[in-house]
């Protein structure tokens, strides 16, 4: 389970400070091909996760472009590591970063935006203090959703980490494996430690969403 | 200081193309119907919206400049604007609003006092009336030390009572502050009651006979308000 949380931890935090300009690019800005951008941010929300990870194994392998350039850099491989599992964990749960990111700035008056802009700020003060403090809710759902998301991730993490002890045996892997060996106990347990957690995360973000809505 | 602005724009149902100055210590009424265009013009004034073509100038500064492709944008052009529905950021309280961009936090105090509103420093905007928010808007245009007040229909969301006593405010106010302003209104009294210059505007142009026009089919509605003095229409060049 540490190991479980340590990945969710460590998405959770490098996806909220990772979606937040995305998702200000996608709510504010018009470029040409913005939809293809976006369709691509949401891409792993609809692939299927043995897809996503035979694709980072091919990127992350010692062939592959980010692999190989690790491997000159650091002299060690990217595959099975918490650092490859905690990227594949990224990339997996970005769109659940992006999407009530974005909701949540699209919905602020632009009226407040104009303010800002009269009243001296630039564009990225503008983004810190009058943006994000009214999109609080949205970034909390954000992290919420991408914590779930996280902590609930089997078939990239598997393929791109394996199943080390300590270092990319996440709960879910843990579980497939204890089934495997029959033994229904440890499964049990395991995934009885899952049920508290992901519903009090989903009451908090039933509280968040009711709190905007009012 | 005299703002000066002279530019066209084209809208969905017409073009705005209008020409005026406004100088220190002076208030100038843009009035019209609704949906005429004084909006627009203000906010380009405030650099919100881009003419097609045109000037605006501030002084000796150029704020935008057609041919010259000179646009500063709204940050740089220091000016407090007053919008319709005031803008209050809702996450901070009524002083932390006023005193978002204030120069110094201790004028804020004074604001607060001139617009008795001192004793809701701490409260949000949603838990205030419309007049104190408008009072709020007020003061976080001012607390900027703006070189240009624009006010945008303000009262439109206030009762009459409060509006009478608003519109006092703003008078009095006026002869404190050094700048030129330029008030959006659509309601004659009002503006006999507050302007220094008139200046109607009708499908984005000037238009001095719709006063007059407004005046005569609804007699009464343009009474103006005892003690408004007779301003003198605006100066086109």
């Amino acid at each position: 389970m540490y190991v479980t949380l340590k990945l969710a931890l460590v998405s959770t935090v490098v996806l909220m400070v990772l979606a937040a300009p995305i998702s200000y690019f996608l709510a504010y800005t018009r470029f040409p091909g913005k939809s293809f951008v976006e369709a691509l941010i949401y891409l792993p929300m609809a692939l299927p996760p043995t897809v996503i990870g035979f694709y980072l194994i091919i990127l992350m392998g010692p062939k592959g472009w980010i692999g190989s350039l690790w491997e000159k850099l650091t002299g060690g491989s990217l595959l099975f590591t918490f650092l490859g599992i905690a990227i594949a964990s990224v990339i997996y749960s970005i769109p659940f970063a992006v999407q009530p990111m974005k909701a949540a700035f699209a919905k602020i008056d632009r009226r407040l935006l104009e303010n800002a802009y009269i009243l001296g700020l630039s564009k990225r003060a503008t983004f810190l203090r009058v943006i994000i403090p009214n999109s609080f809710g949205g970034i909390a759902a954000a992290a919420i959703l991408v914590f779930l998301h996280s902590i609930g991730a089997f078939g990239v993490l598997l393929m791109v980490g394996g199943s080390i002890p300590g270092k990319t045996k996440v709960a879910s892997i843990a579980i497939y494996e204890a089934v495997e060996m029959m033994n229904y106990h440890t499964a049990g347990l395991i995934a009885l430690s899952f049920i508290p957690i992901s519903y009090a995360f989903l009451l908090l973000i039933n509280k968040l969403s009711d709190g905007s809505r009012a | 200081m005299t703002v000066s602005a002279s530019f066209r724009k084209k809208l969905k149902y017409f073009d705005v193309d209008i020409s005026f100055e406004c100088h220190s210590k002076k208030m100038m009424v843009l009035i019209g119907p609704s949906g005429g265009g004084k909006t627009t013009i203000i906010r380009m004034l405030a650099g919100l919206e881009t003419p097609d073509e045109g000037r605006i100038c501030f002084g000796n500064d150029t704020w935008f400049d057609s041919l010259r492709r000179i646009n500063v944008k709204p940050q740089k052009r220091r000016l407090g604007y007053v919008f319709q529905d005031y803008n209050l950021f809702p996450h901070l309280n009524l002083f932390d609003n006023a005193a978002f961009a204030a120069a110094d936090k201790k004028e804020v105090h004074a604001l607060f006092e001139l617009l008795r509103i001192d004793h809701l420093k701490k409260r949000k905007p949603h838990m205030v009336s419309g007049g104190e928010r408008q009072r709020c808007a007020i003061c976080q245009a001012l607390a900027r030390h703006p070189r240009l007040l624009l006010l945008d229909e303000p009262f439109s969301a206030l009762d009459v009572v409060t509006r009478r006593g608003l519109r006092e405010e703003i008078k009095s106010l006026k002869g404190k502050l050094s700048c030129p302003i330029i008030y959006v209104t659509h309601d004659i009294n009002e503006a006999l009651f507050l302007a220094d210059e008139i200046l109607p505007v009708v499908d984005g142009k000037a238009d001095y006979g719709w006063m007059q026009r407004t005046i005569t089919r609804e007699p009464g509605e343009g009474t103006p308000t005892r003690g408004a003095r007779e301003p003198r229409l605006s100066l086109v060049y």
